[in-house]
């Protein structure tokens, strides 16, 4: 359960074009089947009316605005989460003491599914956005700390000898070798939480949302519009996409230090 | 740096282990009855060692003499505290490894820690100095082996260091990177005159480097070679000493077996 990198596979930059194949085909069928009347527009309704519901919902400006609130969430809930995160990893690997003060305590938070406190927080901050935002910011908090802790515990003894041997002092040999030997995990945990954070939304969204995709999600349930049902699917998804993006091009920044050969260690 | 070449040239002190008792200048290493243990081993025993400012020194040793140990003292990474042991503050160390930090740029490993103005300048001589003036902005992953060391070597000697420690630095090279760097260093050395320490495995690269050839054994000095021939011209004595410094090592074997698994060794 430590920092696995579970990184998805580099797609080479030449996608052939026999891996698009199997998903139209599945579109395809899929409009075929909507228009045959197999499946009814009660089940699901067919791609090219989730289409035109898209569209419309741009235009209405119901979509924007709706993904403007659940964005807020997200980077309300990750802002608080992942601060938290990387102060707590901070206090954690730099300091003995720090470890025993903090790394109990958050053993102990990642054995609680952070879902299942949901009760608990209705009932503390009520049905507002206040527990939608704290159950973002609870799940994102270990990803990030974990990962950074982790990372600075992990630093290459060998290089900090040899900057304390050139007479660094502690906070140089922090600043010059531990932190930035520490970057890429931060960031593989900085992934975890996007992630994470995606999937909170859609289960926070779920308390009595008055606005948002979860909102729309809802609502759509009410009147079985199933083509609203899959925009705010295909939407959840963008965001996710979304969020690796974000983490692929902060890497790429980042750690611009690393060799491009594939395999190297 | 002349004054401390004159010195050396004008007093070949043939003093082995001991220090003449009247020393116009203080050797810039000084280590008096020094023991280190670490639990119930002693890794070194009542060791007495001094370096002179500007010497050359080849520590020899097979793996588990205290080799290590002694170099991590010398550099300041184990605490010394409550040892008899004077070395000056201006001293580096080049590791087998280079070391170089991977998210700082090859100059920028060269300046780490330097303070003051120019850093930059001064990194780009030393650079200069180990000819990789071209590859001051690369990143060290992308550097050869032979490149990384002499980055490495860079970073020590922009310090301008009273006392140069090099831990096997040439171990993990090819044979025709480690002449030259074995040249390098001579070249250095004879520039910049800093007392240096290399431990090695390498009886021959010892005897072509050094002033004085120590063999460490069980956390001792068990032999002490000073070499009066100038380098260069020291394939003559070269048999003798070799078989010399191998029965050392050997400890007990005859001089000639230990050859072959010493040179694995390194």
């Amino acid at each position: 359960m430590t920092a696995i990198a579970l990184q998805a596979p580099r797609l080479s930059t030449r996608v052939t074009a026999s891996r698009w194949f199997s998903p139209v085909l599945l579109l395809l069928l899929w409009e075929l089947g909507a228009r045959t009347g197999v499946i009814p527009e009660r089940t699901l309704a067919a791609p090219s009316s989730v289409l035109t519901t898209l569209l419309g919902m741009i235009v209405s400006g119901e979509l924007p605005s709706n993904l403007l609130v659940s964005f807020g969430r997200v980077v309300a809930g990750l802002g608080f989460g992942v601060g938290a995160g990387i102060i707590l990893g901070l206090v954690s690997g730099l300091s003995k003491s720090g470890e025993v003060a903090v790394d109990p305590l958050m053993q102990i938070k990642r054995s609680i599914p952070v879902v299942a406190l949901s009760p608990l927080f209705i009932v503390w901050f009520g049905i507002g956005e206040t527990t939608k935002i704290a159950l973002i910011a609870f799940a994102t908090v270990f990803p990030v700390y974990l990962n950074l802790y982790s990372g600075i515990r992990g630093v290459d003894p060998r290089l900090i000898d040899a900057a304390r041997s050139f007479g660094l002092s502690q906070r140089e040999l922090i600043q010059h070798v531990i932190l930035p030997a520490a970057l890429p995990s931060l960031l593989t945990g900085l992934r975890f939480s996007l992630s994470i954070s995606v999937i909170m939304l859609v289960i926070a969204e779920q308390i009595n949302a008055s606005a948002g995709l979860g909102y729309l999600i809802n609502n759509a349930r009410d009147f079985m519009r199933t083509d609203i049902i899959v925009v705010c699917l295909i939407v959840y998804a963008l965001l996710g996409l979304g969020a690796d993006w974000l983490v692929r091009i902060v890497e790429n920044r980042a750690l611009i230090w690393r060799p491009s050969i594939v395999g190297h260690n | 740096m002349d004054v401390r070449r004159g010195f050396l040239l004008a007093t070949p002190s043939p003093a082995v282990l001991a220090i003449p008792a009247v020393t116009p200048m203080p050797p810039v290493v000084r280590l008096r009855n020094f023991t280190r243990r670490f639990g119930d081993t002693t890794v070194i025993e009542e060791l007495d060692l001094d370096i002179a400012a500007g010497e050359f020194i080849a520590l020899l040793g097979r793996s588990g003499s205290g080799k290590t140990t002694l170099l991590r003292t010398l550099a300041g990474l184990d605490d010394a505290r409550g040892h008899d042991i004077t070395v000056p503050n201006s001293r580096a160390v080049v590791f087998q490894d280079a070391r170089l930090l991977p998210w700082k740029k090859v100059w920028r490993n060269v300046a780490l820690g330097l303070k003051g103005a120019g850093i930059r300048e001064r990194a780009e001589r030393a650079l200069a100095e180990v000819e990789l003036d071209h590859r001051q902005d690369a990143w060290p992953l992308t550097l050869s082996g032979g490149e990384a060391q002499r980055t490495a070597l860079a970073r020590a000697l922009v310090r301008e260091p009273q006392l140069l420690l090099l831990d096997e630095p040439f171990a993990a090279l090819d044979a025709l990177t480690r002449y030259r760097m074995h040249d390098l260093v001579l070249a250095l050395w004879r520039k910049h005159r800093p007392a240096v320490l290399l431990v090695t495995h390498d009886v021959d690269e010892a005897i072509a480097l050094a002033d004085r050839i120590l063999v460490l054994d069980g956390g001792r000095i068990i032999a002490s070679e000073r070499i009066e021939v100038a380098r260069g011209e020291r394939a003559g004595i070269a048999q003798r000493l070799r078989d010399t410094l191998l029965g050392h090592l050997g400890a007990g074997r005859p001089a000639r077996d230990g050859v072959v698994p010493l040179r694995a060794q390194a």
